[in-house]
């Protein structure tokens, strides 16, 4: 690998995580959330990655995994369907199973998937939305789904950009990313 | 195709109570004078489907559009259901899993689970009625509400293997068909076109044997299935709160709306929870068919889709169109 694969590689791996940050500090402020997160479908083993975290856990959360088919995010993702849950604290469960895997426990969870292509790649969720906003089930449903699908884009975009050797990106990629991380550079001030 | 010389017209939601014409949904713009506005079901295709999400777009108003159609007098509400209870109607919930012994749920008859062998391939086993995700509890407890007396089982297609759910999807979807249930509740949808084939193939198959599946429909700017098949009871919510109140859309794919907006459903470890998503519709309209099916054994699924019809409430005008104004 010569020294410029490395650094394309790795400035396609920060953009990549800075997009994603992006997404969950929108979609944490838009519905005046709790905490934000993004999973990733592992395409090995199908487990669902924390990649981002705003607000409740941060980034302490990322990395952690989650079997395949289990919780919330993991039947969004396996079935494609947005859901979004609320008064989960009355479920004892509930309660336990995210307390020991994530160490918060969320009163209302609402989860979209990412699509990339035909494939489901990950789910964009959402804890404890407006707290101090009058519930609006539909319109927030409606909503998450335009930033996962906005979220699915950008990380398309990006993984193609990857794929393609450096010296073949076109000019006008190299704008569009150039462009796509001073406005990331921007959101973190 | 369009019928008017102005190409596809879009559906422009008729106000609540608005009496439907014969000639057409009013509001929609039609031709030149003299020309017959397009009915909604003759418009382009929709990119999506009004039910949850709805894209910012109008919601639940879009199943109460005004509409031309045919009565069938007689076949209202209180024949289709009336003092029904869903006794002798086997009814499977293809999803999660399902928590038996819930109180909102009851005993199962049956729980299975698709596993995956050592060679790549998948079966199914008997397995303990329990649910890792919770939905699969949800979807059975809806139908549970509304059809008290209907028999229920779950075939749990959610594995942790990771051949993912398309296989396991299948496997599970043709066990149902195969063991004769009399409705199956698919709150999932696949955007794997390499499955549309099988799925397809599943669906008809259903159709033929009396299998009544009821889909959810999925509303993302990706080709889904098997909710778009002709062959299926396709449903998405409208955001009343009365578990009995379904409207028809005029303009499928996506043919009816139901209850899908803070449902009270049943969730593992005994309580219960408000959620929203297409996902919760479709066990609405999965109980009312097992309503329908415990009065009329020998309906096919093609006449309880018209049943279903024939009763939505924009059809038999049950509640008068106490619809809340699309947000």
């Amino acid at each position: 690998m010569s020294q410029a694969d490395d650094l394309g590689a790795d400035l396609g791996a920060s953009t990549e995580r800075r997009l994603l940050r992006s997404v969950v500090q929108v979609a944490r402020h838009a519905f005046g959330a709790a905490a934000a997160s993004v999973f990733l479908v592992d395409p090995d083993t199908g487990e669902l990655v924390f990649e981002a975290v705003a607000g409740e856990g941060d980034d302490k959360l990322v990395g952690t995994r989650f079997p395949a088919g289990t919780g919330i995010a993991g039947w969004v993702a396996a079935s494609g369907q947005t859901m979004l849950v609320d008064d989960l604290r009355e479920s004892r469960q509930f309660s336990t199973e995210a307390a020991e895997s994530t160490g918060y426990v969320p009163d209302s969870i609402m989860a979209a998937p990412l699509f990339s292509g035909d494939a489901c790649i990950g789910v964009l969720e959402v804890l404890d939305r407006g707290a101090f906003m009058p519930a609006r089930e539909m319109a927030d449903v409606a909503l998450l789904d335009l930033l996962a699908d906005q979220a699915a884009i950008g990380l398309e975009l990006l993984t193609r950009l990857r794929a393609t050797s450096p010296d073949l990106r076109s000019d006008k990629a190299m704008q569009l990313l150039a462009m796509a991380e001073a406005l990331l550079a921007n959101t973190h001030g | 195709m369009s019928a008017g010389p102005g190409g596809p017209t879009p559906v422009a939601a008729a106000a609540p109570g608005t009496a439907p014409t014969a000639a057409g949904p009013p509001g929609v713009p039609g031709g030149p004078a003299g020309a017959a506005p397009a009915p909604p079901w003759r418009g382009a295709v929709r990119r999506h489907v009004v039910g949850v999400p709805a894209y910012g777009a109008v919601t639940s108003a879009g199943g109460a559009d005004a509409f031309p159609r045919a009565d069938l007098p007689g076949v209202g509400p209180a024949w289709a259901w009336g003092g029904a209870d869903g006794a002798g109607v086997r009814v499977c919930v293809v999803d999660s899993g399902v928590e038996g012994g819930h109180p909102l749920i009851g005993e199962l008859d049956r729980s299975v689970t698709v596993v995956e062998r050592e060679d790549g391939t998948v079966g199914i086993v008997d397995c303990p009625p329990t649910d890792a995700a919770g939905h699969g509890t949800a979807c059975a407890g809806v139908i549970r509400a509304l059809a008290p007396s209907a028999s229920l089982s779950s075939v749990r297609v959610l594995t942790d293997g990771k051949n993912g759910s398309g296989d396991a999807l299948l496997a599970g979807l043709a066990w149902a068909v195969e063991e004769g249930f009399d409705v199956v509740n698919l709150s999932l949808a696949t955007t794997r076109t390499t499955l549309a084939a099988n799925l397809h193939e599943l669906a008809d198959r259903a159709y033929f044997r009396r299998c009544t599946l009821v889909v959810s429909a999925h509303n993302r700017p990706v080709p889904s299935f098997p909710w778009s098949f002709a062959s299926v009871v396709s449903v998405a919510s409208h955001d009343e709160d009365e578990p009995m109140t379904y409207y028809y859309n005029p303009a499928p794919p996506v043919e009816f709306h139901a209850r899908g907006v803070r449902v009270p459903v049943a969730w593992p470890g005994g309580g219960t929870i408000r959620s929203t998503g297409n996902s919760f519709a479709a066990p609405h309209i999965a109980g009312l068919c097992a309503l329908v099916l415990s009065k009329h054994p020998w309906l096919t699924p093609a006449q309880l889709k018209t049943v279903l019809f024939q009763c939505a409430a924009n059809v038999a005008q049950r509640t008068g169109g106490a619809h809340e104004p699309g947000r």
